[in-house]
């Protein structure tokens, strides 16, 4: 799935337009915290998160984040937006919950990228 | 642009097939008028060819359009004026020699509408007109070509010459060990930018070369550093990266105030952050194991009331080296 058809998935809102809507998306992860997401997701998946402040797409960046999702229909804040416009990465609001927007991207095929916590290093 | 025949094919690379694509892109995506002539020699309809002869030598032009009350009323090339001299009629006015109603092209078309026309026509040049009829340019096939090598060269992506040379940095320079040092201070309590060193040592270390994976792991732990110097400092400190084509060192060091316990701040869930950090998504007390899971070697030394250095290494397979040309062919 491609950023474009995941827009389209959630009913979502594309907030920055220099994102890339090719990118290919190879799975999720949905996290509030940071550093959980640092530690456990794979290259290439799209965030689902709560959180607007630009440490968002910091993070995303420093992950090799394909998309970012901000759920319930949140908006970011300018610094967040501005950041995610300058880095390229797609920043996508969408009207449904985590819970919903996770069950929906998994049911799409979309797999999970989150590791355990016992998985030995990051890559 | 124009149909190839087959004697002029050659076999493509894919560089070439990319640069084609784009040209082809640009085609329909540039105006002819960001790429016409603008600065416009005109000639009026009752001039003498005497008169086009002179314009044509002193601005070394081939041809020119002839403007009356302000509206195109013909064009007049080379070839009318090499008709005229072989009559000997140089006195003669334009009007007798030049193109009427000559065919023109839109300042807001696209440029692929020039490619069309001079492919259909024998003309080397077309009078531009804006949507009120009025002369705005002239086009020619040099035009079009300037046109679309300057635009290709423009978007020509800057981040790959960046990287071309940056991943040769090592090469040239001998010495019995050459490194690179990068610095950034970092300001205690500046969430807003917190993040930007790493962002910024993760594309150099794209730059020069290395994999995916090194610049991943790299900036995911110089990222949770920075976010600790920014979080736990008093005074804010300083990142320093060292970089030697088989070794990244990250150095993330403070003045202040140093931690009490180094084994309790590394035991996984240990954090001393309060909730507005938590609101921003850290202070969970992962930091430093994360930090510990994305690096071969790290050493966190720090005494109360002078300060912290944490010191961080990666090191890169003989395959993988950074700055000495291999970069190149890598993907990102």
């Amino acid at each position: 799935m491609n950023v474009k058809e995941l827009v389209t998935l959630i009913d979502g809102t594309l907030l920055n337009p220099s994102a890339n809507l090719m990118r290919e998306i190879r799975g999720g992860c949905g996290a509030d915290l940071m550093s959980d997401v640092l530690a456990s997701i794979q290259p290439e998946a799209v965030l689902l998160t709560g959180l607007c402040n630009p440490q968002v797409v910091r993070t995303a960046q420093m992950a090799d984040v394909a998309a970012i999702i901000l759920v319930r229909g949140k908006v970011p804040a300018r610094e967040t937006l501005e950041l995610a416009e300058k880095e390229h990465i797609a920043l996508i609001s969408s009207p449904f919950g985590m819970f919903a927007l996770c069950g929906k991207l998994y049911q799409a095929g979309l797999p999970s990228l989150e590791r355990s916590v016992n998985s030995p290093a990051c890559d | 642009m124009s149909p190839v025949s087959e004697s002029q094919k050659k076999p493509m690379t894919d560089q070439d097939a990319e640069n084609i694509t784009r040209t082809e892109e640009l085609a329909y995506e540039l105006k002819v008028e960001e790429v016409m002539t603008k600065d416009l020699k005109t000639l009026a309809p009752d001039a003498t060819m005497q008169d086009a002869l002179e314009a044509f030598r002193e601005e070394r032009i081939s041809g020119a359009p002839v403007v009356a009350k302000g509206k195109l009323v013909g064009l007049i090339s080379m070839e009318d004026l090499i008709r005229c001299l072989r009559l000997n009629d140089l006195a003669a006015s334009i009007s007798d020699y030049m193109t009427t109603n000559p065919q023109s092209i839109r300042s807001k078309d696209p440029v692929v509408e020039a490619l069309k026309q001079f492919a259909a026509t024998h003309y080397g040049r077309f009078p531009v007109l804006d949507e009120h009829d009025s002369l705005v340019g002239i086009i020619t096939k040099g035009d079009l070509t300037r046109g679309i090598l300057a635009a290709l060269q423009h978007d020509y992506h800057e981040e790959e010459v960046r990287r071309y040379r940056a991943s040769h940095l090592f090469e040239d320079i001998e010495s019995d060990r050459s490194s690179l040092i990068l610095r950034y201070n970092i300001k205690k309590g500046d969430f807003v930018l917190g993040g930007a060193a790493s962002s910024k040592i993760k594309r150099a270390l794209l730059r020069l070369g290395a994999t995916p994976q090194i610049a991943r792991r790299a900036g995911i732990a110089v990222y949770e550093a920075e976010m600790n110097l920014i979080i736990h400092t008093t005074n804010g400190g300083v990142i320093r990266a060292e970089i030697e084509p088989h070794q990244i060192a990250i150095n993330a060091y403070d003045d202040g105030p140093g931690i009490e316990d180094v084994d309790l701040a590394m035991r996984p869930g240990f954090s001393t952050a309060d909730d507005d950090v938590r609101e921003l998504g850290f202070g969970a007390g992962m930091g430093l194991v994360n930090i510990q899971r994305c690096v071969d070697s790290m050493r966190l030394e720090s005494i109360i009331g002078k300060g912290t250095n944490l010191k961080m290494k990666i090191f890169l397979p003989n395959q993988e080296v950074m700055g000495e040309g291999f970069g190149q062919n890598k993907e990102s």
